[in-house]
């Protein structure tokens, strides 16, 4: 098993400032504005999103929490029951503009199942997304509107995003972690 | 515990000990009685309960998450909340639902119960719910069918759903269950009701207090027994109640009285309803409780039904978030 870091704390922080600056320059109207993390990284990611646009305009923008465990698409085939946490979007969408807001773009599944979940809180204006890390190997047509970082990775590597308010650093690995050979 | 994008599109089992340590897992595959519950896993329905009951605060209270799952209610007793509550549940997460009436079935030619579930399973039924007037029927169902069996209420032995609604709406005004003192006041022996809150109530740490008519009390109480919980007895309603966090009372079934249980229904409601006096000498901020249907004047004085400090409207509406809660644990994951 190798690891390899690709995001220290202040790439980090640069990465959100700028993902930050371009949801402003394409959001003329910033009061219809609504970032919606995904359960569990996206959420502070939303949050921190959110600061520095309030620190750069001087504008507060609610920040929702998105779980989509309901909505899954492989809920049938996993051993491991996903955990339901509590959703929390604390203002009416109809008409505006929600950014999504997750750690890692991978197969794209989690965006259709949170599409569809937010699709249960009214009707938005339109749905933009963000990501820290874009890893490629989409099994659905869906795109981010803001990438923090593309990673180009195999399938038999693991991006592993760590927060401070989650698991106390800022950090991204990659690790390499072969599938285990079969015993004979 | 460590994201990684694996755990997240297609999560395997955790391979850090301390993750392991650290997620409950669910290891149910029916819900019988509330007997085998860890605190830990009353703790993990709980917490799904949090997130069912904001669905039902939706515009739309829909989710995807039994999409193709076959629900069956089979009530082979009368019921109206809790047959309604379960198939509310199952219908909010778009499970089918079929409820099989034993008055307009088979059941009428003399079908067993063996006989009617081996039919719901060759129907391709994935839980059955069911409601019988023998203790321990959904055990029996639970060995011979591979659906999921939950218990909507058998015999006098045991109403898991019921009790852990009931636990759920106690946690959710006190914020804790542990070192409450809690009374249940009525007919103890007959209530499965009973049985099963006094299992969930100790097992989160609870103090429980039982007061009712000696012949209504099961026999043997109250000395030390292995296989039921610590509970303390006061037959005065007036001691019992004194300082409780919550009370609960039970509906009287008309039948105890001709059954000679009980001398007269006058005598019982002076002696055991729960009035306002006696629910003054209660916290002033003690809940209370009643698995319904409400008897007014028998159990409990109307007052106190409809009082300030009555969440007996709320425990309807938090069954349906608590039985989805469980419907999702049982066969959310895994196809079975």
């Amino acid at each position: 098993m190798t690891k390899k870091t690709v995001m220290t704390p202040e790439d980090m922080r640069r990465t959100l400032a700028r993902i930050a600056h371009e949801i402003i320059e394409r959001n003329k109207v910033l009061g219809h504005l609504v970032l919606v993390g995904m359960h569990t990284r996206g959420v502070p990611l939303a949050e921190r999103l959110a600061a520095n646009i309030a620190s750069y305009e001087s504008l507060s923008i609610p920040v929702g929490a998105l779980d989509i465990s309901l909505y899954r698409d492989d809920l049938a085939s996993l051993e491991l029951k996903p955990i339901v946490q509590r959703s929390d979007i604390p203002v009416n969408i109809d008409g505006k503009s929600v950014v999504l807001v997750d750690d890692v773009l991978y197969t794209g599944r989690s965006i259709r199942a949170a599409m569809d979940a937010l699709m249960d809180f009214g009707r938005p204006r339109d749905i933009q997304l963000a990501v820290l890390i874009d890893r490629g190997h989409r099994e659905l047509p869906v795109r981010a509107d803001y990438i923090g970082k593309n990673i180009p990775s195999s399938r038999d590597e693991e991006i592993q995003v760590q927060l401070e308010e989650t698991d106390g650093v800022d950090e991204v690995t990659i690790i390499y972690a072969p599938a285990p050979k079969e015993a004979p | 515990m460590m994201s990684t994008l694996r755990q997240k599109e297609a999560p395997a089992l955790p391979k850090n000990p301390d993750a392991t340590a650290k997620t409950p897992v669910w290891r149910h595959s029916h819900i019988l009685d509330v007997d085998d519950f860890s605190p830990q896993e009353i703790e993990l329905i709980f917490s799904t309960t949090d997130a069912m009951k904001e669905v039902l605060s939706r515009p739309i209270k829909k989710v995807p998450a039994l999409r193709g799952k076959t629900i069956v209610t089979l009530f082979y007793e009368p019921s109206t909340r809790t047959r309604i509550s379960f198939e509310l549940a199952a219908k909010n997460l778009s499970a089918d639902t079929v409820h099989l009436s034993t008055s307009a079935s088979s059941v009428t030619k003399g079908e067993s119960l063996i006989d009617s579930l081996s039919t719901l399973q060759a129907l391709g039924a994935n839980v059955v719910v069911i409601r019988h007037s023998q203790s321990g029927a959904p055990y029996l169902a639970a060995r011979y069918l591979e659906a999921s069996i939950v218990n909507a209420g058998d015999g006098w032995h045991a109403h898991p759903t019921q009790a852990l609604l009931d636990l759920y709406t106690i946690r959710e005004h006190k914020g804790k269950i542990k070192g409450l003192k809690v009374v249940i006041i009525g007919d103890i022996l007959h209530s499965r009701v009973a049985h099963s809150n006094i299992w969930s109530l100790t097992t989160m740490g609870a103090a429980v207090t039982l007061c009712a008519p000696p012949t209504l009390l099961p026999a043997g109480l109250g000395h030390e027994q292995k296989h039921f919980p610590k509970v303390s007895l006061e037959p005065d309603i007036e001691r019992a109640v004194e300082s409780a966090d919550a009370v609960m009372t039970l509906r009287l079934q008309r039948e105890r009285q001709q059954s000679g249980l009980l001398p007269s229904l006058r005598e019982y409601v002076q002696l055991y309803q729960l009035n306002e006096s006696r629910l003054a000498r209660a916290k002033p901020d003690a809940l209370v409780l009643h698995p319904g249907p409400v008897n007014e004047g028998i159990e409990i004085s109307p007052g106190v039904a409809h009082g300030p400090q009555s969440v007996i409207d709320q425990q309807v509406a938090n069954g349906v978030a608590v039985r989805m809660a469980l419907l999702y644990l049982l066969v959310g994951g895994k196809s079975i």
